[in-house]
């Protein structure tokens, strides 16, 4: 029998397709007989299908990085502005 | 610089994916939606001297984001030279009978709710990413919403693969605290 925070791991891993199937046999067995890690397998799928639903967006790590330096930059000088601000 | 309470140097780990998903729902295209959070950014800087801190600060970026995303429409409007107002009679139906009562939606339709939920629920996302700890809200981001391989983020931060199962457990014990339970059922 695995422990719980096997069964947590199984879990998480399952949530991104990356739990084998044996894995996941023994966190249907694990779940059968400890109520906490079925509560908590419940809501981490659940949560899985919110992210799915919601559809998510986010910039890359390059991309922030990228705006991060030209923040510093337009902050350090004071005269640099957003583009097409002036109406014609 | 004046900056009173902001701080703008965190802006873009606290804010940018948040601004990001309201500009992408709004604009419907990446790099569209990109340039307007940068602008918004660069706005908020030029006007950080008049925050008078009685909204928080991100409420405060999402109404200059706001204001970006109207004067991009009014801008491709112009552009196109649409910016007249136009009233059209229903161009689905050749019916000519009243004008209004065919305009009202039909309250049984669910379309329009769920994709309105859909971005609430979004943006209620994303509000909580922005409260994990600046390298849980990374991993979790990158393996949620950019699906990156495990060992491809690993390598990236540098960490191991149970380092990162230890962190998206964090996050994601985390989120399901800070999402309203009505979301969950």
């Amino acid at each position: 029998m695995i422990s719980c925070e096997e069964a947590t791991l199984i879990c998480n891993k399952t949530q991104y397709k990356e739990s084998s199937l044996l894995e996941r046999i023994q966190l249907r067995l694990h779940v059968l007989v400890c109520k906490t890690c079925g509560k908590y397998t419940k809501m981490n799928t659940q949560l899985t299908e919110l992210c799915t639903r919601a559809e998510l967006h986010s910039l890359t790590e390059a991309e922030k990085q990228a705006l991060k330096e030209r923040i510093a930059h337009s902050s350090g000088i004071k005269d640099v502005q957003a583009p097409d601000d002036s109406q014609p | 610089m004046a900056t009173h309470d902001l701080q703008p140097h965190a802006w873009v780990d606290e804010y940018a994916d948040y601004l990001y998903n309201y500009a992408v729902a709004r604009v419907g295209e990446a790099e569209i939606a990109k340039d307007l959070v940068q602008e918004t950014f660069f706005a908020g800087l030029k006007s950080a001297p008049n925050y008078k801190g009685e909204a928080s600060e991100r409420t405060w970026l999402i109404a200059i984001l706001k204001r970006k995303v109207i004067d991009h429409y009014r801008k491709i409007n112009s552009r196109k030279g649409k910016a007249e107002v136009r009233m059209q009679y229903n161009a689905n139906t050749d019916s000519d009978g009243d004008w209004l009562e065919e305009q009202v939606a039909d309250p049984f339709s669910v379309l329009e709710n769920t994709s309105l939920e859909n971005e609430e629920l979004g943006m209620a996302i994303q509000e909580c990413i922005s409260k994990l700890p600046k390298k849980q809200s990374k991993v979790f981001t990158m393996k949620t919403i950019q699906g990156m391989e495990t060992e491809v983020i690993c390598k990236e931060l540098g960490i191991n693969p149970s380092n990162l199962w230890v962190m998206i457990h964090r996050a994601r014990t985390a989120l399901m605290g800070c999402l309203n339970e009505n979301w969950f059922n």
